[in-house]
């Protein structure tokens, strides 16, 4: 995936950016992702990771509270320029 | 058209209707779509006022509200869709929404977007074009959108879609007037339509074309191939369904193959929809949105923060109690002693000729029963508008959000947080609003525990029967109270959940809201409609038990002490003993079935201190031990749910077994607790344990 490492999205910490690469598990859920804008290649941008309970992040326009057991399920890379105020 | 729910709503609508064809008016029906969060209800509002008629979608716990206006010679129907992210069956709601279209073929689907979030609202806009109805988009929020920065163009936007785009602040009444008059231009084939749909991702492309080749000619009506070969790429399981009964065994081997290799084409779905999107908006947004740290940001930085988060939703949380309580009360009082009992006493004077029987009904019976649980009314409108102005404003998203790693040890997730606040109100209502939890498994179990909130009728009891009892810890017994429900209510929930769905996750995926100003017109609207539900109830079926709970406490005698219910409460005096009551408490809780606080008119009666229950409570706390009295506090707390919301669990469940299981179980815990309460207190304090007292 042109190099760069792929993480589950609760890896990445609040504030960094990183480019959907893949979603794993049933269609359903992957379908509910998808529509919500999670398709691979859209850039989201974490907005708050407490390590535990549920996450936000934001995609396309949107924000969106995540359970942790969702996040794990989404693959990104982590954007290279890291911290982008 | 098959789409309404109750009988009136039906007859309602086609009198007028008829009334307005005799007229010479034509009548044309406009489906209002749009993703959740949009100000879609704002909208509808907006365009009926008072003429619309809320019901249920058929066959379905979910509701359908349809309005009509006037417009230019045109009587406009108006069908609110279910607010959905898109038209794949994921869910109950997408399903009806897309069926609406397909089968009921609306004059002009109006989708309304949020200019704030253009880019995910398309997306439903991108499925819309692919239907073969006419669609006019509502572009609202222009304001929010300008306030973040961005500055979108409107007409360029109606250019590259090909439909026309109306600009709004429905919030502020601009754009309304427009949107008609659009409605109006396309159902007269005024304005051109020219809709540029997506197109699959390049990489899929083939694999539709042949999907459509296959299914060719074998696609019942009304369904449109293109659209049908699209839904089964992306996996639709209605869809895949209906086309494997339509098509020959081995067309649809074929099919399913072919479905098979390309599991994941929703994502190429999908993303063609999204590259679509992002040229509509290449074109159309001169200037995206800045990167600066808007109100949102700065109120989730406190909303959604994992101890201030938590610390604001109590004391937010407290604020609406202390609100509801202190201006609520009050008026309840009045009403109870000026309307109830002043219009019992009414009764009595008047019909002094009149057979006993009729004067207890009348007095009793209607007044006393449903007359009582209407004096919450006041209570429960000051609580439905504290909600609706917290979940207008875009708060109540954030409280799920807190609440979901609490709700999570129950296997259930942030939202099922929000019915069940909203039953510290009412039980009723919180088992309704149960219908916002997609997953049937999260809302069944939502549904079980919302009785296990403390509402504001047995509160009252708490109130009316601590200060006699407990003097001073009064408020310590009654806090107490609430935690033992609520702990009961945390460790069923865990129970239910590893017994009943062996502990199935729940996904949890929800959108976070801009805040934006509340609309009065919107919170009005649904107050309206939470109370009038009530009423109807109140009217129907809380009135039809009443009496007959009042005829069980008067018949065969005319004395309650000689009563049915009375005999009832004999019979059940030895389960009573364990929990240290007398048979007048047995019957004070079963009165409660009623209507919770119909445990004091009980008590009052039985007690002999008259129905006014003046000085019930000093009464009581000279010959009743507290270890009793605690022990009928726990279990009038935890009891079976009262007549209107087990009325309310078989209407939202469809089932008669989840409704018995919850009656059961309470009447299990209830007991249980009430049981151990009374042994344990007993023990610690002794048997005449009277000295706790004033």
């Amino acid at each position: 995936m042109g190099g760069s490492k792929t993480i589950a999205l609760n890896g990445l910490p609040a504030g960094q950016r990183g480019i959907v690469r893949e979603l794993q598990g049933g269609h359903r859920f992957i379908s509910r992702l998808a529509v919500l804008g999670f398709t691979p290649g859209t850039e989201v941008l974490m907005v708050r990771n407490p390590g535990r309970g549920p996450l936000i992040v934001q995609v396309r326009d949107t924000r969106i509270a995540l359970g942790q057991g969702e996040a794990r399920r989404i693959f990104v890379s982590p954007s290279a320029d890291g911290n982008r105020e | 058209m098959h789409c309404h729910a109750t009988t009136t709503d039906l007859s309602l609508t086609e009198q007028k209707t008829a009334e307005h064809l005799a007229e010479g008016q034509r009548v044309i029906t406009v489906a209002l779509a749009g993703q959740p969060n949009v100000g879609k209800s704002t909208i509808f509002n907006m365009l009926t006022g008072l003429n619309q008629h809320v019901g249920n979608w058929p066959g379905k716990t979910i509701e359908q509200k349809v309005g009509t206006y006037h417009h230019n010679g045109f009587l406009v129907r108006i069908v609110d869709l279910p607010g959905t992210y898109s038209l794949t069956a994921n869910s109950p709601e997408e399903r009806i929404a897309r069926d609406f279209i397909i089968r009921e073929r609306p004059d002009v689907v109006v989708a309304i977007v949020d200019a704030a979030s253009l880019e995910r609202n398309l997306y439903l806009v991108a499925e819309l074009l692919c239907l073969p109805v006419p669609v006019v988009v509502g572009l609202n929020m222009v304001d929010v959108a300008e306030m973040q920065g961005m500055r979108i163009e409107p007409h360029v936007l109606q250019a590259a879609l090909g439909l026309p785009v109306v600009p709004m602040v429905a919030s502020k009444n601009q754009g309304l007037r427009e949107l008609m008059e659009t409605v109006d231009a396309v159902v007269r084939g005024q304005v051109p339509l020219h809709p540029c749909p997506p197109e699959i991702r390049a990489d899929h492309r083939e694999v539709l074309d042949e999907l459509e080749r296959l299914i060719h000619g074998y696609v019942p009506e009304p369904y449109p191939e293109t659209w049908v070969a699209l839904k089964l790429l992306e996996g639709d399981s209605e869809i895949t369904e209906m086309m494997r009964r339509q098509l020959p065994p081995d067309r649809w081997d074929q099919v399913d193959r072919l479905l098979r290799q390309h599991e994941d084409a929703i994502l190429a779905v999908a993303g063609g929809r999204y590259d679509w999107i992002a040229r509509m908006i290449r074109a159309a947004v001169t200037r995206p949105r800045a990167g600066q740290i808007t109100l949102t940001d700065r109120l989730d930085q406190v909303a959604t923060h994992p101890l201030w988060g938590f610390l604001l939703l109590l004391v937010i949380m407290g604020a609406a109690f202390w609100l509801t309580y202190t201006i609520g009360t009050p008026i309840q009082d009045w009403l109870d002693a000026h309307v109830v009992q002043a219009g019992a006493a009414v009764v009595r004077a008047k019909l002094q000729g009149a057979p006993v029987w009729l004067v207890g009904l009348l007095a009793d019976g209607v007044l006393g029963g449903a007359g009582t649980v209407l004096t919450f009314l006041p209570i429960l409108i000051l609580f439905f508008a504290l909600f609706g102005l917290l979940e207008d404003v875009g708060y109540m998203a954030r409280a799920a959000y807190v609440m979901d790693r609490f709700m999570h040890l129950m296997g259930l997730h942030g939202k099922s947080f929000l019915p069940l606040f909203l039953g510290f109100g009412c039980n009723v209502p919180a088992v309704m609003g149960a219908r916002i939890i997609e997953d049937r498994r999260a809302r069944l179990l939502t549904i079980q525990l919302a009785p296990l909130v403390p509402c504001t009728a047995r509160m009252a009891v708490v109130v009316f029967l601590t200060p006699a009892f407990f003097g001073r810890q009064a408020a310590l017994v009654a806090w107490g109270l609430v935690a033992i429900n609520l702990a009961v209510l945390a460790v069923g929930g865990v129970l239910l959940n590893r017994i009943l769905f062996k502990g199935v996750h729940t996904a949890f995926i929800m959108e976070l809201p801009l805040y934006h100003i509340p609309n009065a017109r919107t919170i009005g609207l649904q107050v309206w409609q939470h109370t009038t539900a009530f009423l109807r109830k109140a009217g129907s079926i809380i009135l039809i038990i009443s009496v007959i709970v009042w005829a069980l406490s008067v018949l065969p005698t005319g004395e309650l002490e000689t009563s049915v219910l009375a005999w009832v409460g004999r019979g059940l005096a030895p389960l009573g003993r364990l929990m240290g009551m007398d048979w007048r408490m047995v019957v004070a809780l079963l009165a409660s079935f009623v209507a919770k606080e119909n445990a004091i008119a009980a008590l009052g009666v039985l007690y002999g201190t008259g129905r006014e229950a003046v000085g019930l409570a000093e009464t009581m706390a000279a010959t009743v031990p507290a270890s009793s009295a605690l022990a009928f506090l726990v279990v009038e707390m935890l009891f079976i749910p009262c007549m209107a919301t087990v009325a309310t669990i078989r209407q939202e469940t469809q089932s008669w077994r989840w409704t018995l299981l919850n009656i059961l179980l309470l009447l299990f815990v209830s007991l249980a607790a009430g049981i151990v309460i009374y042994q344990v207190v007993k023990v610690v304090l002794g048997p005449q344990s009277l000295v706790l007292g004033p």
